[in-house]
């Protein structure tokens, strides 16, 4: 799969504000963008433009202060915290840039989490944290625990571990951030692969050659959209 | 997976692990020894004054049995007042005193106990027999070992001494005829026991007749508390108690015993509440970006506090279990300073283990265990996802 199709996502007047001492910050002022299903969107801007905080809010670890999301038809800001936590299980796939796997479990047990929260029988479960680490490349390391990986096999770990339930969406968080040049190629062609295989993916970075693997870039300035626009992709 | 995630987690900080195992385990085994100690005399005295089946005692008015060196007159009219009451099935009089015995030329002086032996519960003979004859005796470990006497040697004995005249009184010769473990005595004390109307007569007119305590056994299936009423109402010039009356008035002595026990314990236990809660605390501000992300990919709330209470709780829970031995065993040495306490029975444990109290206090550790990591979890697992996401990414 590899064409853009119907709506998955919808963001509608989304806004976003929290003190930060006396100061009352307006991070994203009235967003309002949808993203197909398949499609491949690269969120990007200035530091502090309010991309991270709006691909948190897409991806349900924030609360918009006013505006909607939705997600193949359900309503991300009027659900309770414990119906998000559930949403996010089983519909949407994290990547962040400092990796976060669980320092005391395995590679395999990492990517098997999310699949136990599930209740994935263990069986049917290991079977496919195999598959998914031999899908990134870390077929032979998946006894390894994090501290025995480099950035860019924990990374794919945490990919791995992102699609562990095979979520409709995969949001990533500069994805490449702590990664050296070599590594970060590596990456953008794994995203691009996970994308091209069916997930629909936004991604907030500030890597060029990230970007340029997206079929839309989004860009962001002081909270708001401010270009928005198709590419070819290599 | 969580529980694997909690075990992964502990094993990983080993030594961490381990420091808050011990610290847990030495709270531990504070808490089981006060544990043990604020009903370890009770229970043992308690069963010590029941081993040999006699539930009442008599003793001089407004004295404790053997309180005092004040005695009971006409204690052969005692014996016949007692009799009358039907549900009395056996009555040992005691007198106690002091026996100077020599032996070969060197004279040792010991505890003496004149009791009816056919119905004492004063001693239990571990070799030889019991007295049968009005000058036979048995004594003490202690008194052989310190007399050099065997048993069926002939022993000059005296219970007093007269300074003016420089020469023993009540002097009698009497024959061991037997080796006992005294109940009542404390570890390593001279003792012996001869028949009643033997250590009268040596005592002469200042025992005639008389007894220190009477023990009576009432019919089986009696009650008790009825028979002590009966013997009050006859014998009212004497106290009558009975193995619970002696068991309260015990137990006002102890009370300040059982309140240093509680408040020790309460401390021992707040002690391990506090470590736990510390721990899991330092354990969680360490791990705030785990945690979030943990909620982040789907993991429930409660499914995060579980598993960072249940480290909480392995941690309470193996070092309750090594502090229960470690608790035993300090309670055992304690024990053995406190037992050589002037005047107690040997028999009487001031440690007492009881399973039901062991698992109370185990129990008593993994709530506290469960209670010390809500907390910390609960607050590490309510955090903003994204807010916190950020704070860690700054650091």
């Amino acid at each position: 799969m590899s064409g853009a199709g119907a709506t998955l996502l919808a963001a509608h007047d989304l806004r976003r504000e929290y003190h930060m001492g006396e100061e009352l910050v307006h991070a994203v002022r009235g967003v309002s963008f949808q993203v197909a299903r398949g499609d491949y969107v690269a969120i990007v801007g200035p530091s502090g433009c309010g991309k991270s905080t709006l691909l948190n809010l897409l991806g349900g670890i924030d609360r918009p202060t006013a505006g909607t999301v939705t997600i193949g038809g359900t309503r991300l800001d009027q659900m309770g915290d414990a119906e998000l936590t559930r949403f996010r299980l089983r519909h949407i796939g994290f990547v962040f840039q400092r990796f976060y796997l669980m320092p005391a479990l395995t590679a395999i047990e990492n990517v098997e989490l999310p699949m136990a929260e599930a209740r994935v029988p263990r069986e049917q479960r290991v079977r496919r944290a195999r598959e998914l680490l031999a899908y990134v490349g870390l077929g032979e390391r998946h006894g390894h625990r994090p501290a025995q990986l480099s950035g860019g096999e924990q990374q794919r770990v945490a990919i791995a571990r992102a699609l562990a339930n095979e979520p409709q969406l995969l949001v990533a968080d500069e994805p490449t951030g702590e990664l050296d040049a070599k590594t970060g190629t590596e990456m953008i062609e794994l995203i691009a692969r996970v994308n091209r295989d069916g997930t629909t993916i936004v991604v907030v970075t500030h890597d060029e050659e990230l970007a340029r693997a997206a079929r839309r870039v989004v860009h962001m300035r002081d909270g708001v959209i401010v270009g928005d626009g198709r590419q070819d992709v290599p | 997976m969580l529980f694997h995630l909690a075990w992964a987690t502990l094993t990983r900080h080993r030594s961490r692990t381990l420091l808050a195992i011990l610290g847990v385990a030495v709270s531990a085994a504070m808490l089981l020894d006060m544990v043990m100690l604020s009903s370890g005399m009770r229970v043992s005295l308690r069963n010590l004054l029941l081993s040999r089946g006699f539930q009442l005692r008599l003793a001089p008015k407004g004295t404790l049995p053997f309180d005092t060196d004040a005695t009971i007159p006409n204690a052969s009219n005692v014996i016949r007042v007692l009799r009358t009451i039907s549900d009395v099935a056996a009555i040992s009089p005691v007198l106690g005193g002091q026996l100077h015995v020599t032996v070969a030329g060197r004279t040792i002086t010991a505890t003496a106990l004149g009791v009816v032996p056919a119905v004492q519960g004063d001693y239990e003979v571990t070799q030889g027999r019991t007295p049968s004859a009005p000058n036979e005796l048995v004594a003490s470990d202690d008194f052989l070992r310190a007399s050099g006497a065997m048993i069926g040697d002939t022993l000059s004995a005296a219970t007093g001494y007269d300074p003016q005249l420089r020469s023993f009184t009540g002097r009698r010769t009497l024959v061991l005829v037997g080796r006992a473990h005294f109940l009542y005595m404390p570890a390593e004390m001279r003792a012996v026991a001869l028949p009643l109307a033997t250590l009268q007569e040596m005592r002469g007119g200042e025992a005639r007749d008389r007894a220190s305590l009477f023990m009576i056994r009432a019919r089986a299936g009696a009650d008790v508390a009825d028979v002590l009423r009966r013997i009050q109402a006859a014998l009212p010039s004497v106290t009558a108690v009975s193995t619970e009356t002696a068991m309260r008035q015990v137990d006002q002595r102890l009370s300040y015993f059982r309140q240093l026990a509680f408040i020790l314990g309460a401390v021992s236990l707040a002690v391990g509440f506090l470590l736990v809660t510390t721990l899991v605390t330092v354990s969680v501000n360490e791990r705030l970006g785990e945690i979030v992300v943990m909620r982040a990919i789907g993991v429930a709330r409660n499914r995060v506090v579980l598993q960072i209470v249940m480290e909480g709780v392995a941690i309470m829970f193996v070092g309750a279990l090594a502090g229960l031995a470690l608790g035993l065993v300090t309670a055992r040495y304690l024990n053995s300073i406190l037992a050589s306490f002037p005047g107690l029975p040997a028999a009487i444990d001031f440690f007492l283990f009881e399973p039901r109290d062991a698992w109370g206090a185990l129990g008593l550790l993994t709530v506290a265990g469960i209670l010390a990591g809500i907390y910390p979890s609960w607050r590490g697992a309510s955090l903003p996802i994204a807010v916190t996401l950020r704070e860690e990414a700054v650091g």
